[in-house]
């Protein structure tokens, strides 16, 4: 989708603030955010693939006037309510109305080392071969659908060259809507700054994205 | 009633420019986020120590030294440079360096030629089993849009100014693969051992802000 969260080339947000000794946390709330937003993907209602779509379907207004670790939250509290596991009123009211949706595992203290050492892989074996190879010149497609995907607007429509076969991964585009893994190849695929932002771009960028096959046309 | 609707009546309370906009903003999310927690520990859905462990592992275990020990490792033993090229998950496994957003890593090198720049314009993804938790700025929409439009404007806010015709190399991490950028080794350091070549390694070195060189 066209959302706030595509942020690439976009402008007026100011000088980058890079803070000097920069705290982990800057309140107590974002240690409490980051543990409810791990604890809440346990549950194994979603996939990151979704969750990443619930942030970018919080309002552009709401969306670039958050903090990120506020982002999370808005999107968890909808996930939850997406998927059973909390009401609405139940949130606002911080109290328990109604027996939750039975989750596929409750994150208990003696579980996060494993849970965070192991991560969660999204390569997947495919049977197709590669349709590109290193060098071959592509074009990204130019579409716009409403639903999730991972080909920034910046890089529609534009020629590059694949640089890598990264090998294949789920295909979020599908899997943020329950649509199945249905992995694809990944290919690195790099542009010259000028095939991007046009007249006026440093001739000495070169911006790559990673995308999957079907995002890629051969030229 | 959406969740729209509430978050709208949230932010006309506090959203008009009051000198205290940021303390309520910041006071709303420290209530929203103590009646979520409540709310779902009472449900049995989540374990409060565990948020406990996962806070306490990103404060103490997981962090930038992590990645500084795999560059100063790259800069000493060209055997495991070249493991980084080549299969970069596994190389930085082999430190003991594993999991939550670095399943799949890959390793970028800065050269003589290249300067190598992270970003992810699209949401916030940075390895976090090398690097930790990202940086405010990182996740913020000055940093994700620049970066892949005017990245040496972006680099001068870091204090750091490139040669003109040095080549910049911006990678937008929008799949799943995370970057770690290897910086360049500092001149005068072939005495030094990876401990005090690690020291040497900011966690904006490996995301591409920064050099290497000793703590400014």
């Amino acid at each position: 989708m066209n959302g706030p969260h595509d942020l690439g080339g976009q402008m007026g947000f100011g000088p980058v603030a890079p803070e000097k000794d920069e705290p982990y946390f800057h309140t107590e709330w974002e240690k409490r955010a980051l543990g409810l937003t791990l604890s809440g993907g346990a549950l194994g209602g979603w996939t990151i693939d979704e969750s990443r779509h619930a942030r970018e379907n919080i309002p552009p207004a709401a969306y670039l006037g958050a903090s990120y670790y506020e982002i999370w939250i808005r999107a968890l509290e909808v996930l939850l309510e997406r998927h059973g596991f909390a009401t609405r009123a139940e949130i606002d009211a911080g109290q328990k109305q109604m027996e939750p949706a039975t989750p596929k595992r409750i994150l208990k203290a003696d579980m996060v080392a494993g849970v965070l050492a192991k991560g969660g892989p999204c390569d997947r074996p495919v049977e197709t071969k590669p349709s590109f190879q290193p060098g071959d010149r592509v074009r990204t497609r130019n579409f716009n659908p409403e639903t999730h995907t991972r080909l920034p607007r910046y890089a529609r429509a534009k020629t590059g060259f694949v640089e890598a076969v990264q090998g294949s991964f789920v295909f979020p585009d599908d899997n943020a809507h329950g649509k199945g893994e249905n992995p694809q190849w990944v290919y690195t695929v790099v542009f010259d700054g000028p095939e991007i932002w046009g007249e006026g771009a440093d001739p000495t960028l070169t911006v790559s994205i990673d995308a999957w096959e079907s995002y890629l046309e051969r030229v | 009633m959406s969740a729209d609707h509430h978050e709208h009546e949230h932010d006309h309370d506090h959203h008009h420019g009051h000198d205290h906009q940021h303390d309520n903003r910041y006071s709303d999310m420290q209530a929203r986020v103590k009646a979520l927690e409540s709310v779902l520990t009472e449900k049995g859905l989540i374990d409060p120590k565990a948020i406990d462990v996962i806070v306490e592992t990103y404060e103490t275990k997981i962090g930038p030294r992590n990645g500084a020990r795999v560059v100063a490792k790259a800069w000493s033993d060209p055997d495991f440079a070249e493991w980084l090229r080549t299969d970069a998950t596994a190389a930085i496994a082999s430190l003991g360096y594993t999991g939550r957003q670095g399943e799949h890593m890959r390793a970028v090198f800065n050269t003589p030629d290249t300067h190598n720049l992270v970003v992810c314009t699209l949401c916030s993804c940075y390895p976090w089993a090398v690097l930790g938790l990202p940086p405010v700025w990182y996740k913020a929409p000055a940093y994700r849009s620049r970066a892949v439009i005017d990245p040496r404007g972006v680099l001068a806010e870091f204090g750091l100014t490139l040669p003109e015709d040095k080549k910049i190399r911006v990678w937008d991490s929008t799949a799943e693969l995370r970057y770690l950028v290897i910086p360049e080794r500092p001149e005068g350091t072939e005495d030094l051992g990876e401990e005090a070549l690690a020291d040497l390694v900011s966690r904006d070195a490996m995301i591409g802000t920064a050099i290497a060189g000793p703590r400014p």
